[in-house]
């Protein structure tokens, strides 16, 4: 056990974990912060994505023990009222189908945009690629990273 | 005009109750309008079958109106769609509408149940009957009121108003009144003509939800004093825990307890959604889930081989014997089964004409044969499930698909009364006909009851992918005989699989050939399967079209125009009786599909493929394109033609027809699970392929027959036709044909 404090959504948060404690399970069991998804935990399906800085990471192999100063943000910190762009425009695209796997894909699309914003059908794919939806709603992701980067030509 | 009775078989579906602070409760039954040809047809053809449906409808005395929205959310939309229906025949805003999960609640509902596409098919004039009721009754309280007679009365918007005295009146101000009254007997419903919300897209109820990370899913479920729970089971299938060493696990951070456990008493008699191959389990019980999921790995646990097992399963009130035989089975074997099983005499399942004689006369023979892998659904959601069990009560919250059935076993399980258990539905991360089966809802019960603790129960993706309940391994064999004019002249199918077979032996092109054979044949096997979305449909479709296509071509013909030849030989002189399709509807949605997507008219370095299937009673048929760059395939435009009736929410329904598109694409492709010594190769997405954004096709059109006949099933039926697509199109862009699923593995595919 030792204790980290961590900035999560703008907050200093104590908390006193196992170090090699991947940051998906601080958030959903100690900070009830559960819209970070759980599918796979090996970084292989993208649920679980969060910003640390200005990155897009996996939070299921982050150990708490590396994030440090880092701003944390998760799907509830991205917005104040859920009116940050991507998320208007997946309420827009109207998205998700059972929605499990759209916070991942908003926070991979919404940290992809910020370092790229005016990306090609192609770099969109590839940007996203990391995050599975079995339900299949690639297209309408697309869609929707195409109207939060361009939101008056859409 | 539609007159609907307002009762079933001498129940009476409707009654009111006058909420505490004013306005109307009227609850009801979603009951569909079960016409028995109907009930019959699913039993036999998908037993993952539930008409009754239950439901409340609230009016606030500010006007807003609640729908409680009794069936469990799986991603089909049916939260928003069939709350829809209800406010349509309401005449409410749709603005000024709430949608709530209804709770199961066996008290006040009668039965909740979903599955096999028909949530909106079978609720669609009960849904109308309850939103025409409740408008009923609160014209007839304004008339009352107001002194008028009610047929000068009318509605819209959730405004009720008389134009001759200029009386106005929302909803609210007539609500407590109409719980007063008493339920009519009859009610009228719109038509269809004069539908404002029905046909009209309306977004997700849970969008804004969803994209903010609310707690919605099982898997967020959170109480005080809750302990995690993660089950250890055997690695492989025939196999069974012999013993294990806690010592080290237990005596980890936060674990709390390690114990054995019996999903099932011996002498429980299994419902098939109970089926689960592995029924005694190591749990390990503890704080946090990292605290467990360590623990778990810390476990020493000894396996050993099972011996064959027989058990008396309860299916659709059949008493039925399963049997799973010894021994660790591996996808090569299965493969050997497959390959020899379709090259010898099965079971006749349906014979017209005379097929041999005519394989003799025969111009041209063309014979082929395809299989598919067994699948884990992987709902990006694993299974899990919350339990509170106290001594004389029980609270379980999680994402189920069947939760009247499984409350049965919970209650057999824990040993308390049906009325004393609460099952609770959340929003799901996918069912897929996975959550179907609820072993996982019974596990956390009785790990709570062990524990006298609230627990969640946790699976791993590795848990999940590797506990069962996959779709079957399926092999077809098929013969086309043509004459010499290239005419079809006689059709043979011989289906099977491990353990289930795909075979439907009255689909088309039953019917539309004067001599036809259909064999079925099935092994058995102890890995577990269970309905994965369009059960069967899901690899006999695509089989069946690639087959009609190479038949096609064989014939020299156009593949659209084949299929129509045959089709207007099942409408004009149909053979045989049990033709399970409507011959024009199919035809329809070939014909819409070669119009939008400009059959024959494709640029140059586009490859297409088109596919039609009927199953879940709609139609759907699809064009699918590809271009090819340094021996890649690329997926450029899938068309789809759909006959569904009438479509409640356009736009979602699209949504639904995109995802079955690229799911199916993606399954024929990629995905597979394979077997060595009994264990699943796969265990979670580093090894298990399913398909990614750069895959998936770049755009989807889909197409709607505008036909106003009522609204049949859409979950499933874009789903399996696809594969075909795909297959046909992959052949014209490679000259390869694709037999055997996933095409990724047939190394011709792809560079
Ligand atoms: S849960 Fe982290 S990538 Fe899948
Ligand atoms: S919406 Fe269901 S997994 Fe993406």
């Amino acid at each position: 056990m030792a204790t980290f404090n961590l900035k999560i959504n703008g907050k200093t948060q104590e908390i006193e974990v196992d170090p090699s404690t991947p940051m998906l399970w601080v958030l959903r069991d100690h900070f009830q912060l559960v819209g970070t998804k759980y599918g796979c935990g090996i970084a292989q399906c993208g649920a679980c994505t969060i910003h640390l800085g200005d990155n897009a990471v996996r939070s299921c192999q982050l150990p708490v023990s590396a994030v440090g100063e880092q701003e944390v943000t998760t799907i509830e910190g991205l917005s104040e009222n859920g009116d940050h762009p991507v998320q208007k425009a997946w309420l827009e695209v109207d998205v998700p189908q059972c929605g499990y796997c759209q916070a991942g894909q908003i926070m991979t699309a919404s940290a992809f945009l910020k370092s790229n914003p005016n990306p090609s059908d192609a770099e969109i794919e590839s940007a996203m690629n990391g995050n599975i939806c079995r339900c299949g709603t690639y297209t309408r992701i697309k869609k929707a990273v195409k109207m939060a980067a361009n939101p008056d030509q859409s | 005009m539609t007159l609907v009775k307002t009762s079933y078989n001498r129940r009476s579906f409707l009654k009111t109750t006058t909420m505490a602070g004013g306005g109307l409760v009227l609850g009801f039954s979603w009951l569909a309008s079960c016409k028995p040809e109907v009930q019959q047809q699913q039993v036999a053809e998908m037993p993952k079958e539930w008409f009754d449906l239950n439901g409340y409808l609230k009016i606030g005395d500010n006007g807003m109106v609640t729908i409680m929205s009794p069936n469990p959310e799986i991603g089909q939309n049916v939260k928003t769609s069939m709350p829809m229906i209800v406010a349509e025949e309401l005449d409410v805003d749709w603005k000024d509408v709430i949608v709530k999960q209804a709770p199961l609640n066996t008290e006040i509902f009668s039965r909740q149940l979903a599955g096999g596409s028909q949530s909106i098919r079978q609720g669609w004039e009960s849904l109308r009957m309850a939103g025409a009721t409740a408008k009923h009754m609160l014209v007839a309280a304004a008339a009352q009121e107001w002194q008028v007679p009610a047929s000068e009365i009318t509605v819209s918007n959730g405004e009720i108003s008389h134009k001759a005295s200029g009386k106005r009146a929302h909803f609210g101000e007539m609500a407590s009144a109409a719980a007063q009254l008493t339920v009519p007997e009859e009610v009228k419903l719109k038509e269809h003509k004069d539908f404002t919300i029905i046909g009209t897209s309306r977004k997700n109820v849970d969008g804004k939800k969803i994209v903010t990370g609310q707690p919605l899913y099982g898997l967020d479920v959170q109480k005080e004093g809750m302990l995690i729970a993660m089950i250890a089971h055997p690695p492989a299938f025939g196999m069974q825990l012999k013993s294990f060493d806690a010592e080290e696990a237990k005596s980890m951070p936060g674990i709390k307890d390690v114990f054995q456990m019996k999903t099932f008493e011996d002498d429980y008699n299994m419902s098939a959604f109970d089926n689960t191959a592995f029924k005694n389990l190591v749990v390990v019980v503890g704080e946090t889930t990292w605290q467990v999921m360590q623990a778990k790995k810390a476990l020493k646990v000894e396996w050993e081989q099972s011996p064959t097992q027989e058990a008396k399963m309860q299916i659709f009130g059949r008493e039925m014997n399963v049997r799973f035989p010894e021994g660790l089975e591996g996808t090569e074997g299965h493969n050997e089964t497959l390959a020899q099983q379709g090259k010898i005499t099965q079971e006749v399942a349906r014979k017209d004409g005379d097929p041999e004689a005519m394989f003799k006369k025969a111009a041209k023979i063309i014979e082929r044969s395809y299989s598919c892998p067994f699948l884990a659904h992987n709902c990006m959601e694993p299974m899990n499930f919350f339990a509170d069990v106290k001594a004389d009560e029980a609270t379980l919250i999680g994402p189920i698909q069947t939760p009247e059935i499984m409350e049965q076993s919970v209650s057999a399980r824990l040993g308390l009364p049906l009325e004393k258990i609460d099952i609770q539905m959340t929003r799901m991360g996918g069912g897929f006909g996975r959550r179907l089966y609820g072993h996982f809802l019974t596990e956390a019960g009785v790990i709570s009851q062990k524990m006298k603790s609230p627990i969640k129960l946790v699976y791993t993706r590795e848990d999940d992918m590797s506990m069962g309940v996959y779709r079957p391994a399926y092999h077809a064999y098929y013969r086309a005989a043509l004459d010499a004019n290239n005419n079809l002249i006689a059709f043979h199918v011989r289906a099977g699989g491990i353990p289930e077979s795909p075979l439907a032996a009255n689909r088309f092109p039953a019917g539309a050939v004067d001599h036809y054979l259909a064999e079925n044949w099935t092994v058995d096997s102890n890995i577990t399967v269970g309905a994965f979305r369009a059960p069967r449909s899901n690899f006999i479709a695509g089989a069946e079209q690639s087959f009609l296509d190479e038949v096609a071509e064989a014939a020299g013909k156009d593949p659209i125009d084949f299929r129509l030849e045959l089709l207007k030989k099942a409408q004009e002189k149909p053979v045989g009786e049990n033709n399970d399709y409507e011959a024009d509807r199919y035809a329809g949605v070939l014909e819409l599909v070669r119009d939008k997507a400009n059959w024959g008219q494709e640029k140059a370095g586009m490859h297409r493929g088109v596919s039609a299937y009927f199953c879940h009673n709609s139609y759907v048929a699809q064009v699918l394109d590809i271009t090819m760059k340094d021996d890649k395939p690329t997926v450029e435009k899938v068309t789809a033609a759909i006959d569904c009736g009438i479509v409640v929410n356009p736009d979602a329904a699209k949504n639904l027809a995109e995802g079955g598109a690229v799911d199916g694409i993606g399954h024929a492709m990629y995905s597979g699970l394979t077997f060595k010594d009994g264990a699943p190769e796969q265990s979670n997405f580093d090894k298990y392929r399913l398909i990614r954004h750069s895959e998936a096709p770049k755009e989807i059109e889909t197409y709607f027959v505008e036909n106003g006949i009522d609204p049949t099933g859409l979950g499933e039926p874009p789903f399996p036709p696809i594969m075909g697509a795909l297959a046909n199109a992959l052949y014209k862009a490679t000259g390869t044909r694709h037999y055997h699923q996933p095409f990724i593995t047939e190394k011709q595919v792809v560079g």
